[in-house]
């Protein structure tokens, strides 16, 4: 008898678990497909108010005003009836698809035992078949960094398309580069007699540094001595080292950055990243001379401090703008609310960043800090055809609304798990 | 000989003991010496009004005998002649824990094993923070370095108390001569004291301020009724003792202003004025203070300098730690200028030397002194009912009194003596001669001697001739001083002198041992120098004005109401007109006219042209402008936020700038019942009682899921629930016992003659459910999940009550039939999901689908951030499950007023309701909208306008406060380098829960990762 019911109940699972799969990876078409009468947000400032886009073989291959349906006799052709066109959103900085379920530690693989972890790989933890990817997608996020967090090297960080049946499929750049934790000025602790807590000097902090200094110096000698396999961290800087792959090191404040933009220096680090919050005109200064991208986090954030500007993380974007630093933009706190990224980017536009440059600060300025500024980030020939069609403005919740959403040219589904649900207790109620 | 010096000493400390204590044996023959002393000829500060110049003053053993001038005295009085001195009366402080046991605080409530009873043993209160038994008389011990310490800065008495706890007991008054615990022990029982801390007590309960709150109130409540006979079949000496000394001057500790009006608030419930030990800031709302009519005790230290010198550090230092540094000094002046009954402690002080100093600080800012002596004498005698033993010269006091060279507040006085019970303490001995001078010496090599420095510590230098000199090390003791120093290439010298009449001499030692004689011969004295008076200054120094509240962006005072009249903006009425374009008038704080082409003269006009209009925001779930969230017990319910409103929360200011008017101060999720809410409204710089909206419905948070039963601890909690079967239970058990004790009292109450009746305990936890059950308590319980919701609907339906409004309710999609019947509110998270196990299935559609169901629904924030752009949550509902725009804005302003029982008042523009108003620049649905103008009561309180000029005069004021903070630095004044505080202090860790996104349960985790990333 108990077994029957434990076969029964084996039943009941899996045909829940069949019930809420995931919908199949987009098939791409064969031939030339013409997207007509839309309005094209190509994403770098440029914007077509009635335009055509023409896809072949998952590339872009025609851009412009007009309806282009005509020049091609044999193609695909979509009227989208005057809908916006975007390219696909790129989320840095993520943990999508690296963890399920955040309080349920089991579900979590984006953070490996140690301090230098340089070796590790976050792609291959890339999880095509996690229910939250496709609610991100839904809203247009198309592109994500997978991302390693914590330690002092927390790994190496991969690109990664919100769609494929498995990390392979959905790879668009492998190993783009190493995160770096730069250790914190300031410490906090809490102090359970008085309930208080309270930030002091971390008296670590140099000798961190030292430690870092070191760890880089021995992974340059090593490989210059071309003793490649003999020690995986050391080997695994060789591409930050050589100037292939990017050094994202994310800070708490700005002496962090000052201090961290001197680290790239002294290490000739080719293509350092910054990522996190600076204000003061020392740091935004410094990532300008020395030609250092920014990634900042979220403009939802409280300001840092009590006394500071009230709108302080909403204003960032475009004090940095009109500074002529590089600034993508991430999605900090939650892989699950990463489908808010575009609002967020929105949100900037109050505050004195244009619509355009909101939408270029998610599209193709990621884009180029992660360096697949070649592949996507605008609508240009040549691009992947990887691009969003809504029924409005994609940076305001109140008229995004994504209705396809296309993959190196395959379409992909925009059904997911809560989409379902609500289906399911829409016809419960008899309500729309 | 030595041996013998020692003997005698001894006895001589015998002999004096013995004399004071009756009723101790002696060992050997009786020594009784003539008892008088007169004092001649001094200025006699009575207290602070009264001197009597070339005053007398006879003593007669421990006490005083007689004050006046020129009067008859014993022949065997020893007298002291003290012209151009002056006497005050031994300063008396009455906040200090002079003599008490060294308290040993442990880290206490630990979250995951929870200490549930009382490990004292004895017959006491079932909590180990109520301790009233204790009585600092049975427990002090005398403290010679401890009674040195505060003679020397004119101390003669104490009022000392053990400072642990939250009733801590009885204080006693002691006096700090030498000598048996018999004989400075003045007066036992002098007063009560209470804090709210629970200091040492290893017991869980309370973890929150809130908690320390209704922990006290139920103690009184407890005392009252056994000491009314309650029970037969209890002692408990702790209430005993509670009841006892509930006619003594009770103390209050608070670390700050809001401390203080916290503390008033229990003191009116229990008829108790409390005394209230102040936290240096009372300057910060003085008018408040004033309005307590109580005797205040201000600490005398002031914030440290800080080091403000890299401009990054600087930039971490927040406008309130400088502005407070800068004003502090003023605090005592403006109690006494505002007339308020004060006294000083020097309880605070950590380093007891910078008394005087400070105490000049205080006068040069604008403390009188004769405020000063009072606040230090006769006004904490009169408040602690000690005035007939301390606190001023009078016939028949404890002779304890000062002496002291010049007005004892000037810079340049010394107090010389200060006696005590008649012993006298030198504090500074001017009996030593006056050496400084320049000499003529006869040691070879040297032509001159210089001595400079002070009476007691010379600093000496010899003249090779008139350019080359040699300093030398010097110590004087007495008549005898001892001199070393080195020549060039030689080693050291060594000389002794004796002090004598305009010479010095004595024999010396040069390197090699050989000795010799010297002399130095006075030729020139030098003048003493008169030091300035630093506190005769006719100016006060410079400093900030007043902000409300005393935070950056505060306002230098309470905005006012005015009559607005917004003219032709988008109008969302939230009524069955829908949007229209029109005007408001807004009158008294009332929403007057909705209408078109109004016209009000008088009333300022706003162009609302282009721009949206609006209700202000209503959060339903909010836990911003808050010391504490949560508390431990699995049933909490007699915990208050209301006790615990927070007025100087910047987020308040944050929000406004995001649109919200009215937030709903709620518990946390940690316990199945929590505790109950505050509605307050967002008027920034009011006080935290000015902010409750009055008369507003009463509400208490319930709790369900993972949180109550601490699913995500990293290891088994001990604390019942840790199912979902035992959270049912628990609601069972709390509202079957609420039932009886409702039953209890319905009883005893409808006894007509209540004679010979004893009224049932008062129990704050199940008031708070009767209240439930009367209908007159709303609950908004905390859930996710289906199969919980279903159960807490169905155990309200048993057991009588009902629920109001179900919070977060991410499953509320799966549930919103049965939640339409019963008629419950749902107040929900517009997109969240995926963070813990039990909102897998939550669906941004959620909020769409319980509002087409018929389900009144609103969109909440519960975070700080997230309630800055409710707006732009509410819009996504029309993203998820399209809603239209009128909905959707409905979500956030009139559904949660309905469910908060305020919409008579709040939730829609219509002539009559409050005129809390947003002005937005856009479509408050849109994320390019902000406010404009947000408006409460008529008031404005955001103002788009002048909101970067208000940044700016942020700076502006930080910035002059640093530069006066260079100036001192480049003084030398010792600074101190700023710590960062990433919140307003006394946060509690159990504000964590929630507060941050982050369980009481992975604190550590969380402050790991804190340390590792930023």
């Amino acid at each position: 008898m108990m077994k029957k019911i434990i076969i029964a109940i084996h039943f009941i699972l899996i045909s829940q678990c069949v019930m809420a799969q995931n919908p199949a990876a987009g098939k791409s078409v064969a031939g030339v497909t013409v997207f007509s009468n839309a309005k094209i947000y190509v994403g770098n400032g440029k914007e077509i108010n009635n335009g055509s886009l023409v896809i072949e073989n998952g590339k872009i291959t025609a851009v412009a005003e007009g309806d282009l349906s005509a020049s091609y006799a044999s193609a695909k052709k979509v009227n989208v009836g005057g809908k916006h066109i975007y390219p696909g959103i790129i989320s840095p900085v993520n943990s999508l698809g690296l963890t399920e379920i955040e309080a349920v530690r089991t579900t979590s693989d984006f953070q490996e035992v140690g301090q230098l972890n340089s070796n590790v790989r976050a792609l291959i933890a890339y999880n095509t078949d996690s229910e939250v990817i496709p609610t991100v997608r839904s809203n247009g996020v198309l592109i994500t960094q997978a991302t390693p967090e914590g330690g002092l090297i927390s790994g190496r960080s991969s690109v990664m398309y919100l769609d494929g049946w498995n990390w392979e499929d959905a790879l668009l750049k492998a190993d783009d580069g190493v995160w770096l934790n730069w250790p914190s000025k300031m410490t906090n602790s809490f102090d359970f007699a008085t309930g208080t807590r309270e930030s002091k000097k971390n008296e670590n902090y140099q000798t961190t540094i030292d430690e870092l200094n070191k760890f880089f110096a021995q992974a340059k000698l090593m490989a210059s001595e071309n003793n490649l396999y003999d020690n995986l961290k050391l080997s695994a800087m060789n591409g930050v080292l050589k100037g292939n792959d990017r050094l994202y090191i994310q800070i708490g404040n700005d002496k962090e950055a000052l201090d961290a933009i001197s680290f790239c220096l002294a290490n000739q680090i080719k293509l350092p990243v910054i990522v996190g919050a600076v204000y003061s005109e020392t740091a935004i200064n410094a990532l300008k001379e020395n030609n250092v991208p920014i990634i900042i986090p979220s403009t939802h954030r409280l300001p840092a401090k009590t006394d500071a500007d009230v709108w302080e993380a909403y204003k960032l974007p475009f004090k940095l703008f009109s500074k002529g630093i590089l600034v993508g933009m991430h999605y900090n706190d939650s892989y699950w609310r990463t489908r808010n990224l575009p609002f967020v980017a929105g949100n900037a536009v109050g505050h004195g960043l244009t619509k355009a440059q909101a939408l270029s600060m998610i599209t193709l300025n990621n884009a180029k800090i992660l360096g697949i500024d070649k592949e996507v980030g605008t609508l240009e020939i040549g691009k992947h055809a990887t691009f969003i069609i809504s029924e409005g403005d994609i940076l305001d919740m109140r008229t995004a609304k994504v209705t396809q959403a296309f993959i190196r040219g395959a379409e992909v589904s925009l059904d997911d798990k809560q989409k379902r649900l609500a289906e399911k207790y829409n016809s419960k109620y008899g309500i729309k | 000989m030595k041996r013998l010096f020692l003997f005698l000493l001894n006895l001589f400390g015998l002999g004096l003991a013995a004399y004071a204590q009756p009723t101790f044996h002696e060992n050997g023959v009786r020594d009784k010496r003539p008892e008088y002393s007169l004092f001649k000829n001094a200025t006699i500060h009575v207290d602070g009004k009264t001197t009597i110049s070339n005053g007398w003053l006879l003593i007669k053993g421990d006490r005083i005998e007689k004050v006046g001038k020129d009067f008859e005295f014993p022949k065997s009085a020893q007298v002291y002649d003290l012209a151009g001195k002056h006497i005050y009366p031994g300063f008396v402080d009455v906040y200090s824990d002079y003599g008490m046991p060294e308290i040993k605080r442990t880290r206490g409530g630990n979250f995951y094993e929870t200490q549930f009873n009382s490990q004292k043993d004895g017959a006491y209160y079932w909590n180990q923070a109520i301790k009233p038994e204790t009585k600092a008389a049975e427990i002090f011990k005398a403290n010679p370095k401890g009674a040195e310490d505060l003679r020397k800065i004119g101390f003669g008495a104490v009022v000392s108390h053990s400072k642990d706890g939250i009733a801590r007991g009885n204080s006693a008054l002691v006096s700090l001569a030498n000598g048996k615990e018999n004989e400075v022990l003045l007066k036992s029982d002098v007063s009560a004291h209470f804090s709210f801390e629970k200091g040492s007590s290893t017991q869980t309960y309370p973890v929150s301020l809130m908690g320390s709150v209704a922990l006290l109130r139920q103690a009184y409540y407890d005392a009252t009724w056994l000491k009314n006979g309650g029970s037969s079949s209890e002692r408990n000496l702790s209430l005993e003792a509670l009841s006892g000394s509930m006619t003594l001057p009770a103390v209050f500790h608070g670390k700050s202003i809001l401390d203080a009006l916290r503390a008033d608030k229990i003191g009116k419930e229990f008829g108790q004025k409390y005394i209230l030990k102040s936290g240096g800031d009372d300057y910060q709302r003085i008018d408040e203070i004033k309005k307590l009519n109580t005797h205040i005790i201000a600490p005398i230290n002031f914030p440290k300098a800080l080091d403000v010198e890299d401009p990054l550090d600087a930039e971490s230092v927040s406008l309130t730690d400088l502005k407070h540094w800068e004003l502090a000094p003023t605090n005592l002046g403006k109690l006494a200028s505002n007339q308020i009954s004060f006294s000083i402690t020097s309880s605070d002080l950590v380093d007891k030397s910078h008394f005087f100093g400070n105490l000049q600080k205080a006068v040069a800012h604008g403390l009188d002194k004769g405020a000063a002596l009072d606040a230090l004498t006769n006004q904490p005698a009169k408040a602690f009912k000690i005035d007939n033993l301390v606190g001023s010269i009078k016939t028949g006091l404890i002779a304890n009194f000062l002496i002291s060279n010049e007005d004892i507040f000037d810079a340049k006085a010394k107090l010389l003596e200060n006696w005590v019970q008649g012993q006298k303490f030198v504090i500074t001995d001017l009996s030593l001669s006056a050496i400084n001078g320049k000499y003529k010496v006869n040691i070879p090599g040297f032509t001159k001697l210089e001595i400079t420095g002070e009476n007691d510590k010379p600093a000496l230098e010899f003249f090779e001739n008139d350019t080359t000199k040699i300093k030398a090390t010097t110590v004087r003791d007495r008549n005898f001083l001892t001199i070393s120093y080195k020549k060039k290439e030689a080693g050291s010298y060594r000389l002794s002198g004796f002090i004598a009449d305009k010479k010095i001499s004595g024999e010396g030692k040069d390197p090699n041992g050989q000795t010799f004689i010297w002399s130095a011969t006075l030729e020139e004295a030098t003048a003493e120098k008169a030091k300035t008076d630093t506190t005769k200054k006719a100016e006060l120094p410079k400093v900030g004005d007043l902000v409300y509240p005393f935070v950056a962006f505060g306002n230098p005072s309470i905005p006012a109401k005015q009559d607005l009249l917004i003219k032709n903006a988008t109008i969302w009425t939230n009524e069955s007109d829908g949007n229209i374009t029109g005007d408001v008038l807004v009158k008294n704080g009332k929403i007057e006219t909705v209408g078109k082409n109004l016209s009000a003269p008088g009333a300022k006009v706003v162009d609302g042209t282009g721009k949206h209009l609006t209700n202000g925001i209503i959060d339903e779930h909010s836990h911003i402008a808050l010391f504490s969230i949560n508390e431990v017990e699995t049933v909490s319910s007699e915990v208050r936020q209301e006790d615990v409103v927070n007025s100087e929360d910047i987020n308040i200011y944050r929000q406004l700038a995001g649109g919200v008017t009215t937030s709903q101060l709620l518990h946390g999720s940690a316990d199945c019942i929590g505790g109950q809410s505050a509605i307050i409204k967002l008027k920034w710089g009011e006080t935290a009682e000015n902010l409750i909206i009055p008369n507003s419905p009463k509400f208490i948070k319930f709790a369900l899921g993972e949180n109550v039963k601490r699913g995500n601890a990293p290891q088994a909690p001990n604390r019942y629930p840790s199912t979902r079967m035992g959270v049912e239970q628990v609601f069972n058990d709390a509202f079957t016992r609420a039932i009886a004790y409702k039953k209890e009292w319905t009883n005893y109450n409808n006894q007509k003659v209540k004679t010979g009746l004893i009224a049932p305990r008062r129990d704050l936890e199940l008031d708070a459910l009767v209240e439930i059950l009367d209908g007159k308590r709303n609950i908004t319980c905390h859930s996710y999940v289906q199969s919980e919701i279903n159960m807490l609907m169905k155990l309200a339906d048993s057991l009588g009550f009902k629920v109001n409004t179900l919070t977060h309710i991410l499953e509320g999609y799966k549930v919103a039939d049965k939640m339409k019947a019963r008629n419950i509110n749902a107040s929900t998270f517009s997109d969240w999901w995926a963070y813990k196990m039990e909102v897998k299935e939550a669906i941004p559609y959620n909020a769409a689908i319980m509002t087409k169901v018929g389900v009144n629904t609103a969109i909440n924030s519960d975070d700080a951030e997230m309630a800055r752009r409710l707006n732009q949550e509410a819009a996504k509902t029309i993203l998820y499950g399209g809603l239209t725009e009128e909905q959707a804005w409905k979500t956030v302003t009139l559904n949660p007023a309905k469910m908060l029982h305020l919409d008579d008042r709040l939730g829609s523009i219509k002539k009559g309701k409050d005129a809390d108003l947003v002005l937005w620049t856009d479509n408050p649905l849109s994320v390019y909208a902000k406010p404009e103008k947000t408006i409460i009561d008529g008031t404005i309180y955001f103002d788009l306008e002048n909101e970067s000029s208000k940044f700016k005069s942020v700076e502006t004021e930080k910035n002059r406060i640093i530069q006066k903070l260079l100036l001192e630095k480049s003084k030398g004044t010792p600074t101190v380098r700023p710590t960062t505080r990433t919140r307003p202090s006394d946060i509690h860790c159990d504000a964590i829960l929630e507060y941050d996104g982050v369980s009481v349960e992975n604190l550590d985790e969380y402050l790991e990762k804190m340390n590792n990333q930023n």
